[in-house]
This record gives structure tokens, C-alpha cells and sequence, in this order.
């Protein structure tokens, strides 16, 4: 009995020393970019040197691609080397974070390369300079001219660890390349890095061609082009060079897109002056009609898990979205909105459907949800159109023309990127004009 | 049984006894409500100092050699003025203070030459010192009502305090850390975005330890923007310090918990 007196004595008295905890909502932040400093790498000194490499320029200039890599972005504020206290040899084995931390530093790249037996070690490492804390450090090898790459690779493991998505860097883009005078175009399929960087031209330019699409695992290629004037589709590998004509079909304005697993294709063309949407078996070549429609279906996409379909038509009397199982059944038309819509293509993520808008005039880049819903306008433009997803489903690359003078002079051709938050709109440098642009997804997974 | 119902009785009765004298709301005095004091706002302008037309000065002139007159009538003592301070001294320094203040306040009120050609000055009313007297009279109500806010703000942190931060002193820290936190981009807004950090903080508002509460879910398959989320809002805090805390009451506040969630933001 007296135990419980003691026991209930003592809750009582220790419950007024309790007190609940203060607790605060912070529902608010900024979304300025992050400030982030990268330090040059740091050259080994027992690195060899090679006549096609400048090595003692190495480390800075793979700096500069991450920089350029963060900075185009708009998510990250690269800092200016010049406020750098620290050298990279030291800061690379232990940062002093007091002197990142002065220059408002949130992040820290460090990193050290070395060129042995014609190989190159890139190590690096990211810290965290408030927590004092290493986040991430790996190392690499690989051949010496990899070594913009070896920059992307560091740059999406960093923008992975930071942001918590997959990044973009380490990808490439095929496009259209044009150059020569409006009305006689010589157009070749060209293949850079995300960046613009190592342009390689992949085929003479001989022949029209048209809307390149990667396949999933970024070693073929689907193109369109034009044999006694039948659109005709090709298939290239684009590490060995060689050609394959997948067949010819008539009416075609788009080349075919891959499923997510490679195994099919998918598109349009018109059999009987009616334009339907088939998809093709790449082992047996058998093609298979998935719509039956007496409107015009185009521009087909499949989701991410290739389970659906969406494309445009013309069945409700103006060019509208539409989405369906992947066998052809249960079609929904998901735009109500004015003005025409095309090009629909799903994000990656799975999440959004990108696409081109045409009204009163003038052309819209947008996203929505894929029932259609929280329509977003991204940019609009005189003449754009054909987005293609980042592999992270962030950004959209897509091409620009402007808009030619009475005399026929001032027309070009540009692609640019934009976040699908609507900011952060860019350029993309090109050695020529460019159109048709198509992302690939990471090439190292 | 008498024996048994008579211990229950003394039992229940010695428990109802210490509830009373220790549970804290029982305790509890109403919240004494303060008055509302109105604060008036004097705007003072640049124009105080700009050389004046030589019609004016005429004017002012004629007004000076009825200076003490309307001095006397419109604008309280000098020295009444001057005795004003700007803050609250406390008692045993008070004098002292006061003589301070009198040496640094308004030394420009003596001089003659500092007129203003306005539609007082047209009426012969107007007299530099007289504004200077009419701001030294604003500063003296201010002063005042500070000093009345001061001690109503005191009794409002000891009343806030069982139960927390007062909703200004929220606010504060609030506003602290909206200014620190990078929200990470790449979220998806329609998962759970609440990260909540425990911290323990020193007087000064230096954190003594932090703490993510739902730690478990950093490692999660799927739930990689998670951890991103947890390090953005460390860093917030870790940026921010020293926090902004009320100066008394550390007891009640140096066990503190935020509660991150970006979502409404980034729905827009």
C-alpha cells in the first residue's frame, strides 16, 4: 500500500516539472539556388603527361563543366574561384569548413585525378560545410579523353545526393542539324552531349531527315526519312554506324517511338487515306493496329510502365490529347482546353504529359497531369514545338524558329531547355541550326 | 469496512489535495488581458535643414522677437523636453543619464539660422524649436509607452511560457528560418514532407544538439528525397544559429522542435 502511495506521489510531483515541447511550423523556405563551390581538382604530381591533354589544365577544366553543369540547372549558385581561401591539394584531404562557410558555401566539391599507364583516377568528394560532414565521395577510371564525362558522371551523383533525384548530365541528344538557306535545307542527324559538347554528325546529309527517337538503352536509334518520296524508317546504331530500313509507310510524319523495354515500336501512318496508330514486334517485324478510327491519330508515346498510350487526334473535330491502354482499349480524351494540341509525350516520372499547343497563332510548350488536368504553359514562341523529357523528368528540350524577314533572311533554327516549373528557359549551343531534338536516358546507370 | 471507506476517504482526499497544489492548471491564474495603448507615429523629414529664401528669414526674424511668447504657449520646457531618454534607464542610474542626455539631444536647437518657409512660419506661428519640443514630447510618449509595453511583454513571456513561445516570439524564429532554408527542388509535393528536428539550444540560442525525429525514414527504398529534405532543414538551423529566442524562460524553450513541411509552397 505504501509503495502505490509513493508511486502516485511521485507521477504527481514529477508531472510539474513536465512540460510539453515547443513546437514550431516552418512551412516556408527559400528557393534561391544553392550556393555550392567547386574546387578545382587537384593534379597529382606523379600524373603522366599526353600530348593530346593539356593534364595540368585537367582538374580546373573538369571543374568547369560541373559548374556549367549546376549553374544550367538554376537549382545551384556555382561560386566564383576567385573567393576560394583554400588550395585543392589541402582542401581536397580535409577542408577548412570555416573558410567555405565565409563565402557562404552550403556545398563543397573536392577532388584529386591522376593519369597512370594511360589511365585516368578521378577521385572527388562532397561536403556538406555547415554539418562539417563528407556527404559523398566515390572514384573513377577510366581513358584520359573520357574526361568530360567522367565531369557529368561526378555532377549527377552530386545533383542525386543533393537534390534526391536522378540528375541529367552524363546523357546525350540527338537532333536534326540544318544548315544552307530556308527552301533548300541539307538536314543531318547530329549527336552532342547535354552540354553541346562532341558534336558527331551521323549521317552526310544526303537525304531529308526527320524526328530521331533513342531507344531505351541509348544505342539505336529510329529516324524518318524520305525513298521516292515514301517516308521510310531507320533503324541506326549509332556506335557502329550501321543502317537498317525498318520499312516504309505511307503518310508518316513522325518516326516511331521505342517502349519502355525496346521490344516495340510505335506509330502512325495512313493505310487507305486514314492515318491509325500501330505498333511493331522489333524481332518478328510483325506490325499491329491499335486504333481504328476514321480521324486522324498521331504522335503516339507510351508511359513510363507501358501500360498506355497517349496521342493526338482529330476525332472530336479539332486536334486533341488522348489516352488508352496500351491494346488500343479504353480511350479517354483528356484536353478540353481551346486551341489545337500535339506532339504528347510521357515524362519519364510518369507523372506529366508534355506538349505542344498552337493557338490564336501562336505555339505553347506545356505539362499536365495525364488525365489531363493542371494544364501549365511553359513558353511560348512564334514556332516551337517537339519536347522531349530529361531522363529525371525535370526539363524539357525542345526547338525554336524564328520567324524569317520579307526577304526570306533571319530564319533559324535553335534548341533550348526549360525546367517544367517554367523558369530557368536556355539556349542550347549548337554548331549549326537544329531541330527535332530527342534526350537520352543516363548513360550511366 | 468503516476502517477501509475511512482510509479511502483520507486516500482520495490527500490526492485531490496534492492535485491541487501541483498540477499546473489548476494553478492557473486567468490571463490578465492588457490595456490597448494607442502609439502615435511622428514622421520627421529631411526638409528640416534646407536653407530658407530671404523673404522667409525676414519673416522668421519677425517671428524670433516673439519667440518666447510662442514658445511658451505651443511647445513644452526645454529642459522638461530634454529630460527625455532613450530608453529606460534604471533607478540607480537615472540622474546620471539624464545629464548625458542633455548635452546630445537636439543640439541644433539654439541655432537661429535653421528656418523653414512654411505655411506656419507665414502665420507666425512656426519656430524650429518648437518641432524640436513637439519631438522631444513624441519621444517622451514613446518612451513611456515602451516602457508600459515592456512590462506588459514581460507578463505576456511569463504567461505564454507554460505554454510555449508567445505568438511574436513564433513568429520571429519563424521569419529566422524561412530566411535560412533552401527548400530542395526535386521534391514530390504530394508524398509526406514533414521533417521534424528536435534541438536542444543554449541561452544564446547556439544549438546544443539536433535531432531528426523520423530518422528511419532516411533509409526507406523510395524515400530519397526524404534525407534531402532532413539535411536542407539541419542546414537551415545550423545557418541560422544563433536562434532567435525570448531572453528569459530558457527552461521552457531549450528543448525545441521544428516542424519542416515545404508542402503548401510548393503547391504554390
Amino acid at each position: 500500500m505504501k509503495k502505490i502511495i509513493t508511486f502516485i506521489l511521485i507521477c504527481i510531483f514529477s508531472s510539474k516539472s513536465a512540460h510539453s515541447l515547443v513546437k514550431v511550423d516552418i512551412t516556408r523556405g527559400n528557393l534561391d539556388p544553392l550556393p555550392i563551390a567547386v574546387s578545382p581538382l587537384y593534379v597529382d604530381t606523379k600524373s603522366e603527361k599526353l600530348s593530346s591533354l593539356e593534364v595540368d589544365d585537367l582538374g580546373k577544366n573538369v571543374s568547369k563543366v560541373i559548374e556549367n553543369n549546376f549553374r544550367s540547372t538554376g537549382l545551384f549558385n556555382p561560386l566564383k574561384k576567385d573567393a576560394f581561401v583554400q588550395k585543392p591539394d589541402i582542401a581536397h584531404l580535409k577542408p577548412r569548413f570555416e573558410d567555405w562557410r565565409l563565402i557562404k558555401a552550403q556545398a563543397l566539391i573536392t577532388g584529386k585525378l591522376l593519369i597512370k599507364d594511360k589511365k585516368l583516377k578521378v577521385e572527388f568528394r562532397l561536403w556538406d560545410t555547415t554539418a562539417a560532414q563528407e556527404m559523398l565521395a566515390l572514384s573513377f577510371t577510366t581513358t584520359p579523353e573520357n574526361w568530360r564525362r567522367v565531369a557529368h558522371i561526378i555532377s549527377d551523383k552530386v545533383y542525386e545526393r543533393l537534390t534526391g533525384e536522378s540528375g541529367y548530365f552524363d546523357t546525350r541528344v540527338i537532333y536534326v542539324s540544318e544548315t544552307g538557306p530556308k527552301g533548300q535545307r541539307i538536314k543531318k542527324l547530329a549527336l552532342m552531349d547535354q552540354d553541346g559538347y562532341n558534336t558527331k554528325y551521323l549521317t552526310l546529309g544526303n537525304e531529308l531527315v526527320l524526328t530521331p527517337r533513342f531507344n531505351p538503352t541509348n544505342q539505336l536509334v529510329t529516324y524518318m526519312s524520305y525513298f521516292k518520296n515514301m517516308p521510310r524508317v531507320y533503324l541506326l546504331d549509332i556506335e557502329t554506324g550501321v543502317q537498317e530500313v525498318v520499312g516504309s509507310f505511307p503518310g508518316m510524319t513522325f518516326a516511331p517511338r521505342f517502349s519502355p523495354d525496346g521490344k516495340k515500336i510505335i506509330m502512325s501512318y495512313a493505310e487507305d487515306g486514314n492515318s491509325d496508330i500501330y505498333s511493331m514486334d522489333m524481332e518478328t517485324r510483325v506490325v499491329e493496329k491499335i486504333t481504328d478510327h476514321p480521324s486522324i491519330d498521331t504522335s503516339p508515346s507510351y508511359s513510363p510502365d507501358g501500360k498506355f498510350i497517349c496521342f493526338n487526334s482529330d476525332r472530336s473535330g479539332l486536334q486533341q490529347l488522348y489516352v488508352m491502354r496500351s491494346d488500343g482499349t479504353q480511350v479517354k480524351r483528356i484536353t478540353f482546353g481551346k486551341g489545337i494540341y500535339g506532339t504528347p509525350v510521357w515524362s519519364p516520372r510518369g507523372d506529366l504529359i508534355a506538349f505542344t499547343k498552337v493557338r490564336k497563332g501562336r505555339f505553347y510548350i506545356g505539362v499536365m497531369r495525364t488525365d489531363g488536368s493542371g494544364e501549365r504553359l511553359l513558353t511560348e514562341n512564334y514556332y516551337q514545338e517537339a519536347p522531349s523529357w530529361s531522363p529525371n523528368g525535370r526539363v524539357l528540350i525542345f526547338y525554336r524558329e524564328t520567324k524569317s524577314d520579307s526577304k526570306g533572311k533571319g530564319h533559324s533554327a535553335k534548341l533550348w531547355s526549360i525546367d517544367i516549373t517554367g523558369y530557368n528557359e536556355r539556349q542550347i549551343k549548337t554548331e549549326t541550326d537544329a531541330s527535332d531534338p530527342s534526350w537520352s536516358s543516363l548513360l550511366s546507370k | 469496512m468503516t476502517r477501509g471507506l475511512l482510509f479511502s476517504f483520507i486516500f482520495h482526499g490527500v490526492i485531490i489535495a496534492l492535485t491541487i497544489l501541483t498540477l499546473p492548471f489548476m494553478m492557473r491564474k486567468p490571463v490578465d488581458l492588457p490595456p490597448i495603448i494607442s502609439v502615435e507615429f511622428i514622421q520627421i523629414t529631411d526638409k528640416t535643414n534646407i536653407p530658407y529664401a530671404p523673404k522667409a528669414r525676414k519673416i522668421i526674424e519677425k517671428v524670433k522677437k516673439e519667440k518666447e511668447r510662442v514658445v511658451s504657449e505651443q511647445a513644452p520646457p526645454a529642459a522638461k523636453a530634454k529630460e527625455k531618454p532613450d530608453r529606460i534607464p534604471l533607478p540607480d542610474e537615472k540622474k546620471e543619464k539624464r545629464e548625458i542626455k542633455k548635452k546630445k539631444q537636439n543640439p541644433e536647437e539654439i541655432k537661429p539660422q535653421i528656418r523653414q518657409a512654411s505655411e506656419f512660419e507665414k502665420k507666425e506661428l512656426f519656430d524650429p524649436n518648437q518641432i524640436a519640443a513637439l519631438i522631444d514630447k513624441a519621444k517622451e510618449e514613446q518612451a513611456e509607452t515602451e516602457r508600459k509595453s515592456n512590462k506588459l511583454t514581460q507578463s505576456n513571456v511569463k504567461n505564454s511560457f507554460a505554454e510555449g513561445l508567445s505568438l511574436s516570439e513564433e513568429d520571429a524564429l519563424k521569419a529566422q528560418i524561412f530566411s535560412c532554408w533552401s527548400v530542395p527542388l526535386g521534391l514530390p509535393y504530394d508524398k509526406n514532407l514533414l521533417v521534424r528536428v528536435k534541438l536542444k539550444l543554449k541561452k544564446d540560442g547556439t544549438i546544443l544538439k539536433s535531432e531528426i525525429l523520423d530518422h528511419e525514414r532516411m533509409n526507406i527504398p523510395g524515400q530519397s528525397f526524404y534525407k534531402v529534405l532532413a539535411e536542407s532543414a539541419l542546414r537551415a538551423v545550423r545557418i541560422c544559429q544563433p536562434l532567435k529566442v525570448p531572453p528569459t524562460g530558457y527552461d521552457r524553450w531549450k528543448d525545441i522542435q521544428l516542424n519542416f513541411d515545404p508542402t503548401e509552397m510548393l503547391k504554390g
